[in-house]
């Protein structure tokens, strides 16, 4: 998303916080016994004081009220974007054998369908490794699946659940995203599906505290780039996303959306910009005829930028020390194109590197921008640009870090893309 | 980036041309006395600029020899026409491809001999550096360009009124001037070159470099170039001026299906930039690509400046750089940008002259000796081109390479300029009651009224030097000159600023100069001076015998009735041409009867029976009857209060104003007969400065400083305005600290039409400020 946003009203909010995440918190943590009220608190550890004062009988209510008001399988969550779907799905394992016979045969081979698939027709894919596996959800323990699929595959999508007769189970489809209104006739006509279309923020902001919580027990959802100045030094690290606010969260999808978090209910979109990840795309597209993600990608890692654009020490002769810019700095993006002679002598690689480059270091300023007026020093950067793109990542920690003379820390989710997915079904699950 | 888009060769190396299209000499002017020159190259223009000297004829009044007074009996004073010298800066922008053909030029033609440095700055002053020593023989001093930049900004912040503007696209008037704010700093400028800068602006010698971007200019064109295969910038904006941005770009409404109500997104906007083209199998047009281009090149910079203003909290944001340069595409899309994301709070700004800043900043720096930043300096608007004179945009026939020299020339003033300190609010103060560049009626109706004029004024012109054989052949070349600036306002009324009836005035004014027409009236105002003076005594005399209160009518009358003999507005003009006999009593009777189109005459004379007013400020406007018959009796009686009397005039000739020179003369021919007026001018009760203009309207933001300090020093409680050029025209609405009486009888039945009157009606307008009644 482009542009300016608007500020969460506190005070609805702080009314529906109990339905909320610390619920879920307080039942997930795999492999662990959810009622064992030192765990609850263990769980929730760096929430508000207030939230981490409920009695154990209220859990123990709460968990019985949870039961009768859970949803009937299956369990999805869908964030339709403007490139992406994006679809996580909950895998029930400790189904009972009773359980086992009533389950009706279309839910069966949902199921089957889904689990016993990496890949679903041409353009689907399940990323495995992202997995979660032993997972507690409304007192069920299961896998989560993180599925998607391009946007414009959508038909086929339905298409197949009205194959499958998806509608006849009778279930609620949580979905957000822009994707969830522009469809919400499409699902409707073609695969007789009701959606309940959820806001693209709200769900993105509790698909990542959620996943972040989640993950406190085994390897860290979080992590960061330590020495990012230093190509040599620089390497992957753990970060324990304790005490997380207020935190910069900055979502780059086909468009990016940056939003001020300061608590689970309290946050607001700074500002957006139209440079994300549908432009590395799409200028590539043009620029190279390359037609995926993975080959623009790919193109750029084999790519030299510098042919492309012009550097401060392109036009000093070094740096700019009146004003401090190094003379390896970018002065123009593209500016060596507008040389004939040099249009000429550029490769497809280096044109789809110095894309890559140009939209990441335009949202690392930016972001840091926004970080700057908003007084906030922890960047959380996520979103489906930055799947398997470790060039953009580094890029973005090594812009922080330099231009805010370390000041400002990035860091990255390993579930990148799929959380406003995993917020819509949190929304199943415990309606806010 | 500082750099303002430097190229390489080929890509700005179309074949040297080597004609210009006009004739040098009147690009190069003056150069036989040029010295301190400066050069800034950029990407595909060269600025120039240099210093220099203009000789050009002056009027001077002066008094006679009181030894041979006797025999000059019948003269009032002489009226020499002397050389005078003055400084100007010429600054003139061209396409690089003429470089080699100017400095020919100028080497040919090149006299001064103490000039041996050449200030140089922009991307390409390296490049062409060898060529500039070769051809001119003089040594290249490089200066940083983004120092240049700064110093050229604030010099024309400071100096040239209607500097700055805000533009609206779809607005009556695309420009909108900003009023000149004596306190320019701070402000951000943001240099979209190759790259873009931001600098913020604290004061004279205070700069700073707060950020930047690397998406800028060179991006639109780099990326433009590879998309479209189309290799000039100019060209690049043409296609995205046809463009739809909306086959390339994912909207809001291509992902949600409409807008994103709750975030207050419309579907219109653009969530991804290329966002369409993430795929291999679907052609674009060229022209949308390079629409999509400009939008997301300009909305990021649009966002970046916001982002930057807040932190620090500016308001005032400049956009310069060749990416703005004049073109009305990017000025919009830029505008647009940072309405949206500052929801208003901050204007994008431009400057009319931003394609001279780092010229006229390198020549400052060459010419840190001379001071120039103590002096004012003013718009010579018969030397200089106009905003878009070569703007592709605003003349689709006249491409960039066209050979079409720009220029822009600056005079010197004798007298340092300040506000006037009786200024209510001198940042909101706007001189001229109506805006020509807003008022299309008004437009036409005035440019219809001033070419008709023109024909008079030659003759005045002709009239004026009768021992002069070839004034006949300058008049006329006046008249082309004039009438074509006239012409170019009627297509291009922003050209200058704000078109107001002033600027047309001054206008005329600067053409005559540079044309030696210094004071086409001075053979009519000595005639008329000399008339006036005899009527005085029998003037004062009647009025003396008048009861108090029907003095101050009569009084006030008097200076209305004075107001109607003006040569300025037609219908009077005619008059008195067609019977010169036309009288004083005559022009009392054709006054309009009380009450008056504005009437405030019976508050004015419950004032006057309170007590005096410490000092009147009293802006005087003609010579003759107006001055000696209306204005002095005035001035007589105030003096007779004990009240102290300040009147300015203006410094120079405009029409038939009574200028300071001559005003010494009359003031002192007057004393001769008028003890009251002779004893207050040596008590030093009446004293006369001068305005520090010469127009025939009045701007009080750009006043004598010397004025400034008798108003402050006087402790000023009044000020009064006189005349249709002073009162109407300009500073109808101004709004003064003190009291304020501003009067004049409307000359001209389009304008009285327009207020509402008739011919001749009259405005008497006294205001007290708000808690300063008496």
């Amino acid at each position: 998303m482009a542009f300016n946003g608007r500020q969460q009203d506190g005070d609805v909010e702080e009314d529906e916080t109990p339905s909320k995440l610390p619920r879920c918190n307080k039942e997930m943590p795999a492999g662990r016994s959810s009622n064992e009220p030192q765990n609850e608190a263990a769980a929730s550890a760096g929430r508000a004081a207030s939230e981490r004062r409920s009695s154990n009988s209220t859990a123990r209510l709460r968990k019985d009220s949870v039961k009768k008001t859970r949803p009937p399988f299956p369990w999805f969550g869908m964030d339709i974007g403007g490139t992406l779907v994006k679809l996580v799905y909950f895998e029930p394992k400790d189904i009972t054998a009773e359980e086992e016979q009533e389950e009706v045969e279309n839910l069966k081979s949902i199921r089957r369908y889904l689990t016993s698939n990496t890949a679903y027709g041409t353009t689907g894919i399940r990323d495995v490794h992202l997995e979660l596996q032993d997972l507690t959800l409304c007192g069920r323990t299961g896998n989560l699946h993180f599925i998607r699929f391009p946007t414009h595959d959508l038909p086929a999508f339905l298409q197949m659940g009205r194959n499958k007769h998806f509608s006849s189970l009778h279930t609620t489809l949580c979905a957000t995203g822009g994707g969830a209104f522009k469809f919400e006739s499409d699902f409707l006509t073609m695969a007789d599906l009701e959606l309940h279309k959820l806001d693209e923020l709200d769900c993105l902001v509790r698909g990542v505290l959620y996943i972040d919580s989640v993950m406190s027990s085994g390897p860290l959802e979080c992590y960061y780039f330590e020495n990012p100045t230093d190509p040599d030094q620089c390497a992957e690290k753990p970060y324990a996303l304790e005490n997380p606010y207020p935190l910069l969260l900055v979502n780059i999808g086909s468009g990016v959306s940056i939003l001020a978090v300061y608590s689970e209910n309290n946050y607001k979109r700074v500002t957006g910009t139209s440079l994300g990840g549908g432009t590395f795309l799409g200028l590539c597209c043009l620029l190279t005829g390359c037609s995926t993600f993975e080959e623009a990608l790919e193109m750029a890692s084999q790519g030299e930028s510098t042919r492309v654009d012009k550097l401060v020490r392109d036009i000093y002769g070094g740096d700019y020390e009146r004003f401090g810019l190094p003379g390896w700095a970018v002065a123009s993006s593209f500016g060596n194109m507008m040389s004939k002679e040099k249009r000429e002598s550029v490769s497809k690689e280096d044109l789809a590197r110095a894309t890559l480059v140009t939209i990441t270091n335009n949202i690392g300023s930016i972001t840091r921008m926004c970080a700057l007026n908003e007084n906030i020093e922890r960047v959380v950067f996520v979103g489906n640009f930055l799947r398997v793109n470790t060039l953009s990542m580094k890029l973005l920690a090594y812009a922080m870090d330099y231009w805010s003379k370390g000041q400002l820390k990035a860091l990255f989710l390993r579930h990148e893309g799929y959380f406003g997915a995993v917020g819509a079904l949190l929304e199943l699950l415990h309606p806010s | 980036m500082a750099e303002c888009g430097r190229v390489d060769s080929n890509t700005s190396g179309h074949t040297m041309d080597k004609s210009i299209t006009l004739p040098p000499d009147e690009i190069f002017r003056n150069l036989e006395n040029a010295k301190r020159f400066a050069i800034d190259i950029g990407g595909s223009l060269t600025k120039l600029a240099y210093y220099s000297t203009v000789q050009h004829k002056v009027a001077k009044v002066r008094s006679f020899d009181h030894s041979t007074k006797e025999a000059a009996s019948d003269k009032l004073y002489e009226i020499a026409v002397q050389e005078e010298v003055t400084a100007r800066l010429h600054f003139i922008k061209f396409e690089n491809a003429y470089i080699e053909t100017c400095l020919d030029f100028i080497k040919d033609h090149l006299v001064n001999t103490e000039t041996k440095v050449i200030k140089a700055t922009g991307g390409g002053a390296h490049k062409f550096k060898e060529l500039i020593e070769r051809k001119l023989g003089l040594k290249v001093d490089k200066e940083d360009e983004m120092t240049c930049l700064i110093k050229g900004c604030n010099f024309v912040l400071k100096n040239i009124p209607h500097e700055a503007f805000v533009y609206a696209r779809h607005a009556d008037s695309e420009f909108r001037f900003q009023t000149t704010n004596p306190d320019i700093f701070p402000y951000l400028l943001v240099n979209i070159g190759s790259g873009v800068s931001i600098v913020k602006v604290e004061s004279e010698d205070k700069f700073e470099r707060i950020g930047g971007s690397s998406i800028g200019g060179g991006t639109f064109w780099g990326l433009g170039a590879l998309l479209t295969k189309t290799k000039r910038f100019d060209e690049l904006l043409q296609l995205a001026s046809k463009g739809q941005h909306s086959s390339v770009d994912m909207l809001v409404k291509d992902i949600y299906g409409g807008s994103y109500a709750c975030l207050g997104l419309t579907g219109d906007l653009i969530a991804s930039s290329f966002g369409k083209s993430a795929t291999a199998d679907k052609e674009f047009s060229k022209e949308d690509m390079a629409k999509s281009l400009l939008h997301m090149i300009s909305n990021d910079i649009g966002q970046l400046a916001c982002l930057y203003a807040k932190l620090h909290n500016l308001s005032r944001v400049y956009f310069g750089g060749f990416f703005i340069r004049g073109h009305p595409v990017t000025m919009h899309t830029i505008t647009y940008s940072i309405n949206f994301f500052t929801k208003g709070e901050v204007q994008a700004l431009f400057l009319r002259h931003e394609g001279y800043l780092g010229a006229i900043g390198a020549f400052l720096k060459g010419a840190e000796e001379d001071n120039p930043n103590q002096y004012s300096w003013g718009e010579n608007y018969a030397g200089s081109s106009g905003l878009m004179s070569v703007s592709p945009d605003m003349n689709p026939m006249q491409r960039a390479r066209s050979g079409t020299f720009d220029m822009l020339e600056m005079d010197r003033l004798e007298r340092q300029l300040v506000n006037l300190p009786l200024l209510q609010d001198a940042s909101s103060y706007i001189p001229d009651t109506v805006d020509l560049t807003e008022d299309a009626q008004a437009r036409e109706y005035w440019l219809y009224c001033f070419e008709e004029a023109l024909d008079g004024v030659v003759k005045r012109a002709v009239a004026s030097q009768p021992d002069i054989p070839e004034a006949a052949e300058r008049a006329e070349k006046f008249r082309q000159k004039y009438r074509h600036k006239l012409q170019t306002l009627r297509h291009q009324p922003f050209a200058y600023g704000s078109l107001t009836v002033r600027s047309l005035l001054d206008t005329r004014e600067h053409c005559l100069n540079e044309f030696n027409f210094p004071d086409p009236y001075s053979k009519i105002k000595e005639r008329e001076n000399d008339v006036a003076l005899k009527y005085y005594q029998k003037a004062v005399k009647s009025l003396d015998e008048l009861s108090w209160e029907d003095r101050q009518f009569a009084i006030v009358k008097g200076v209305l009735a004075g107001n109607v003999f003006d040569w300025g507005a037609k219908a009077v003009s005619e008059v008195l041409e067609s019977n010169p006999e036309f009288g004083f009593e005559e022009a009392k009777r054709r006054l309009e009867e009380r009450p008056w189109l504005v009437d405030s005459f019976d508050q004015w004379l419950e004032r006057l029976k309170g007590p005096p007013h410490r000092c009147a400020l009293f802006f005087v406007d003609n010579s003759g009857v107006d001055i000696i018959l209306g204005v002095m009796p005035f001035v007589r009686e105030l003096l007779s209060r004990g009240t102290e009397v300040v009147l300015a005039s203006n410094s120079g000739p405009a029409l038939n104003d009574v200028t300071n020179s001559e005003l010494q003369i009359l003031t002192e021919r007057i004393a001769a007969m008028d003890p009251v007026i002779k004893s207050a001018l040596r008590e030093d009760r009446l004293t006369l400065v001068q305005s520090g203009s010469s127009s025939p309207c009045l701007d009080l933001s750009r006043l004598d400083k010397v004025l400034a300090m008798v108003v402050r020093e006087r402790q000023t409680d009044l000020v009064i305005i006189e005349g249709m050029g002073r009162a109407i025209h300009t500073n109808y609405y101004a709004m003064l600290s003190c009291e304020s009486l501003k009067m004049a009888v409307i000359k001209n039945s389009w304008l009285a039409d327009r207020l509402g009157g008739k011919l001749f009606s009259v405005v008497f307008k006294y205001e007290v400020p708000a808690g300063k009644a008496h």
